[in-house]
Formats: structure tokens, C-alpha cells, sequence
């Protein structure tokens, strides 16, 4: 990676108690904007990425020179327009693009993290990031959006601050991570600790790096955020640049030579401790735990407007779990809208050119707007 | 706007919480909420009417009211309304049911299979009778449970459902029924609106 020296942060200097106990002092958050705060300060969208996201949501990212993560939704005209509003996003704690994580350096010993980072919470990051909102000086954000584990940040975050934002948007989410979920990203963290480079967590002060592992982990997700129709359709028993089946183990078919793509060019921009301790992070979400079983305590004390988004072909959060969420703010007689888009492109429908979507995310936002 | 949500329209109270069940592209909504300040949710089950609502601005639920309104809690609005689509579902008086539980009162408005016109198509012609309110033919109808204007007043006098207010809408013309004109109304009217409550 290079210019990550150059990428924009704040040291939060209020200390943070993480709910594993632990208290952080001076903590980096990074952060990327687009667009400009208005003279009221009430165009503020602050965006929550997913588990491998970060920072750079729109444009070029200026690390891996590829499209931003969210290109689709976000930047000029686009459903989410940085001509009309002021996008924040900020790398997760413990990611891998400049906030507090596992690739840090230890003041202390001069030494990277490592499986020494303590290990964080949905919760955690939220209230690292609210550190923005003081420092852009915003008093109310006008919407906090994300999709996947960002949709679950934006749940945590009306939860915490229930005065903080005028619109909600959680897209293909959970409130609580499911057992499925949770067995996905046991066996993507196996795959890392398996790679005999991970050296319990020590590879980078080792100089070593648990590629492999990764790069299965990051295979066996990729799956997850597809659908069965989705694959069938792309990829069907197409070969990969071969007339017929080559009796070895090379990638014949063209999904096998996909997915190995999708792994490589993953361990290129990805550290191997983040993915451990984000998949962690997703695993002990579970906001109807923390509010003693019932959900709608945890937007009761709220005026915020809601809009839940689920896919169809989603089945890793299917729209039976969002529309979980819809029904605790129903039942709080919530201000709450909800949409099942028709989508055949599974989990990472949210990320993709779905034009449905974007058009309805980019109503949704807009005539908010209006009524602001 | 039609003359049926015009009367729903009037029926509903300024600066109250309606939940208008198949909701349907929002037109009703969307005159409720700009014209009566009224904080208004939709229910629809259509994928495109649900965008529809979205783009103007409407607070809907894509969901099955069948199924979905159970989510609400008892007495949540003060009014609901139902458009021409009882008797599409598949228990009727279930819906009912809902409808007075999640609002105080609710807004009811039927296609009237007593109008004469419909007696007459079954009568003379002897096949399914299409109309104005009742377009489609026998086998892509939507309607599981036709009623008249009289069936709809017995089912609420049956079960102590309280009839506020009953109008019969014909030819652009609105009146009132009553025990007195019921039916005469259940022949000429081809749609019945009612206000009703537990």
C-alpha cells in the first residue's frame, strides 16, 4: 500500500470504553468526505462500510486506484448526489485504512498489533466514528446509511444516539447475527489461523503474510454475497479458456477461476488480523440481546425516520431479518417505510448497478430532503 | 381525484395517524398528508405501486396486510382504510378484525355486487358479471369474496360492529343509506363507503 500516510484522520483524545472492558486513549479514526457541509449543517449523510469496505466510497480509492466501494450510489447525480449533501465515511475500527486495528503500532513496543488489539464490537466502532460528528461540528446528521455490517452500524448508531440523525437508511442487514452467519465467518477466520504464515497473529512483525488463508477466506464469503441464480447465470459449468475438462486440479471451470481471482486481488488490499477481528465484531452484534430481548426498546427513545432495503436473492440477510427491524418500529408506531427489491444478484446487491435500487434509495433521500 | 377518496377524505379528521391498507400508487395517501396534515403509512403488497409511493415522498410498507398487520399495535391509528380490496383476501372478516384492533375507527369502501347491473349480466347473460369497478374476467380476478352493500351492513350488525356512517356512490353521486333505503341503495350504488368501529 502506498500513500496511506496521506490518508485524512483524527486522533479521538476523549478516552473510549470498549465493551470488552478495555479503555483506548488517542485512537485514530480515518475518514474520506465528498461533497460540501451547507451553511445550516444539514446535508450531512454519514456512511458506514461493510466488512471489507473503508473510507473510500466514491471516485478512485487512492490506495488500490480502483472504483470506490459504494461508485454505484454515491457521487455527483447519483442516488446518493455529493453535489446536494456531504458524505462522511470512516474506516471501521479494527480496519485496515488508518483507524485504530490490528495493524497498528504499539507505541509501547514498536511492534505491530497484531492478536494484541483487544477485540471490538459493532458498538465500539459506532461510538469511535460519532467522534466526527464533533469535529465537522454537526449537530444532527440529516441520514446515516451503510449496507450489511454498515446497516447494522446504522442501527447501532440511532440506538446510541437517538438524536443524532433525521433519516436512517439500513440496507440488507440484521438486527442479530444469525448462526448461519456466524458459522460463514468461523470458517473464513479457520482459514486464516489455519495458514501456518499467520504465526498466531505475529506475520507482519515476522514479515510474513497469511495469504493463502485469506485469500480462502475471502472465497468462501464471496459466495455468500451471490445467489445460486446469480452464479448459474454468469458463470453456469462455462471452462476457463479450454475446450474441455483437463482431469487436474487447475481451475477448469470459469466460478473456479473467478473465485481465486476474487482472492487474490483481496489479500492485495486486505489485512488478515482486520478480517479476524471485523467477522468478530459482526458475530457479537446482536441488538435485541442488548436491549433484554425486545428490539423496539432500542428505538424508543427516537424520532428518527427509517427505511429498511432487503433483496430478494439476499440470503445471507435475507428479508425475513430486515423485516424484523420493520416490525419492532412498527410496533413503537415508528416512522418506518420498507422495500424488498426484485434482485438476482444475492447479498452484494446493494453494491452492485441494481438500477431499482438506486433509484429508490435515491427517492427515498431526496423527498426526506425536501421535507428536512 | 375520485369521488370515493374525496369522501374517504372528508370521512378522516385533520392532524390524525392513518394507515391506508393497499395503499396502491398513493394517491390517497399523498392528498391526505398535504391536505389534512395527516401522518399517513401505507401498506401495499405491489412492488411498483410501492415505488410509486416512495417517489412521492410516502411512508410505505411493502407487505401483506393479511399477514403484516399484525404488526401494529392495538388502537396505533386513528383511522384505517381499506380501498376495494376486502373482499380480495382470503378471510375477509379476519381483515375486519385487524383493521378495528390497529385503528379506532376504520374506512371501508366495497365494490357492490347488488348493483343492478352486475344482477343483471349473471341474470340475462348468465356469465360473471364485468363492470366499471369490477373489470376483470372470472379467472384473473383478484376477488375471492364478493359482497353487496347489504351483505357488508348484516356482517356488521351480526357482530356489533357499529355502522357510523354508510354511503352508496353512483354516476358520481353520493347518499347516504340507512335501514330505510338499504335496499334500494343495494341495487343502484356501485360502490358502498363505510365508517365503522368496535
Amino acid at each position: 500500500m502506498n500513500n496511506i500516510n496521506d490518508i485524512k484522520k483524527i486522533i479521538v483524545d476523549k478516552p473510549l470504553k470498549l465493551d470488552c472492558g478495555k479503555i483506548i486513549n488517542n485512537f485514530p479514526v480515518a475518514y474520506e468526505t465528498y461533497g460540501s457541509l451547507n451553511a445550516k449543517k444539514n446535508n450531512a449523510i454519514l456512511v458506514f462500510h461493510a466488512l471489507t469496505g473503508d473510507q473510500f466510497v466514491s471516485g478512485i480509492n487512492p490506495i488500490t486506484k480502483k472504483d470506490g466501494w459504494w461508485s454505484y450510489a454515491v457521487g455527483p447525480e447519483k442516488a446518493i448526489d455529493t453535489n446536494k449533501y456531504f458524505v462522511i465515511c470512516a474506516n471501521v475500527m479494527g480496519g485496515c485504512m488508518g483507524s485504530y486495528g490490528p495493524s497498528n503500532i504499539d507505541p509501547t513496543t514498536n511492534k505491530i498489533l497484531g492478536t494484541n488489539f483487544p477485540v471490538i464490537t459493532i458498538n465500539d466502532m459506532v461510538n469511535a466514528q460519532y467522534n466526527l460528528l464533533d469535529f465537522f461540528k454537526i449537530d444532527q446528521l440529516f441520514c446515516v446509511t451503510g449496507g450489511s455490517m454498515g446497516g447494522m452500524q446504522v442501527l447501532q448508531f440511532v440506538s446510541n444516539f437517538p438524536d443524532k440523525t433525521k433519516i436512517a437508511i439500513p440496507i440488507a442487514c440484521t438486527a442479530s447475527h444469525s448462526a448461519q452467519n456466524i458459522a460463514f465467518n468461523e470458517l473464513g477466520r479457520q482459514s486464516i489461523m489455519a495458514d501456518a504464515n499467520w504465526v498466531n497473529g505475529n506475520y507482519s512483525n515476522e514479515k510474513l503474510n497469511p495469504d493463502k488463508g485469506l485469500s480462502v477466506a475471502r472465497m468462501a464469503a464471496h459466495i455468500t454475497y451471490l445467489s445460486k441464480n446469480g452464479l448459474q447465470e454468469k458463470f453456469g459449468r462455462k471452462l476457463q479458456e479450454r475446450d474441455d475438462l483437463k482431469f487436474s486440479f487447475d481451475a477448469d471451470f470459469q466460478i473456479e477461476s473467478y473465485l481465486r481471482y476474487q482472492g487474490s486481488v483481496f489479500v492485495d488490499r486486505f489485512d488478515a488480523n482486520s478480517y479476524l477481528y471485523i467477522t468478530r465484531a459482526m458475530d457479537y452484534f446482536d441488538l435485541i440481546k442488548q436491549h433484554h430481548g425486545n428490539l423496539s426498546k432500542a428505538f424508543a427513545q427516537s424520532k428518527t425516520k427509517f427505511f429498511v432495503i432487503s433483496f430478494t436473492s439476499d440470503w445471507l440477510y435475507p428479508t425475513s431479518e430486515n423485516k424484523d427491524i420493520v416490525i419492532a418500529l412498527n410496533a413503537i408506531g415508528a416512522d418506518v417505510g420498507f422495500v424488498e427489491i426484485e434482485s438476482d444478484k444475492g447479498h452484494d446487491s446493494f453494491l452492485l448497478n441494481v438500477p431499482v435500487f438506486l433509484d429508490t434509495l435515491k427517492n427515498y433521500i431526496n423527498t426526506s430532503y425536501l421535507n428536512n | 381525484m375520485k369521488l370515493e377518496f374525496k369522501i374517504i377524505t372528508d370521512l378522516v379528521e385533520k392532524n390524525t395517524r392513518v394507515l391506508d391498507v393497499g395503499c396502491g400508487d398513493g394517491t390517497l395517501m399523498d392528498f391526505l398528508k398535504n391536505n389534512k396534515k395527516i401522518d399517513v403509512r401505507g401498506i401495499e403488497i405491489s412492488k411498483n405501486n410501492v415505488q410509486k409511493c416512495v417517489e412521492k415522498g410516502l411512508t410505505v410498507i411493502e407487505g401483506d396486510a393479511e399477514k403484516d398487520l399484525i404488526q401494529f399495535p392495538d388502537r396505533s391509528f386513528d383511522f384505517v382504510i381499506l380501498s376495494q380490496t376486502l373482499q380480495a383476501f382470503l378471510n375477509p372478516e379476519i381483515v375486519i378484525n385487524e383493521l378495528l384492533r390497529v385503528g379506532k375507527k376504520a374506512i371501508v369502501t366495497i365494490p357492490n355486487f347488488g348493483f343492478w347491473k352486475v344482477r343483471l349480466q349473471l341474470l340475462i347473460k348468465g356469465t360473471m358479471p364485468i363492470t366499471k369497478t369490477l373489470p376483470d374476467e372470472w379467472h384473473n380476478t383478484p376477488n375471492l369474496h364478493m359482497c353487496s352493500i347489504k351483505d357488508f351492513f348484516n356482517f356488521c350488525n351480526n357482530r356489533k360492529i357499529k355502522l357510523d356512517k354508510s354511503f352508496a356512490l353512483h354516476n358520481e353521486k353520493t347518499s347516504s343509506i340507512s335501514n330505510i333505503n338499504l335496499n334500494i341503495k343495494n341495487l343502484s350504488a356501485e360502490l358502498g363507503i363505510f365508517l365503522i368501529e368496535k
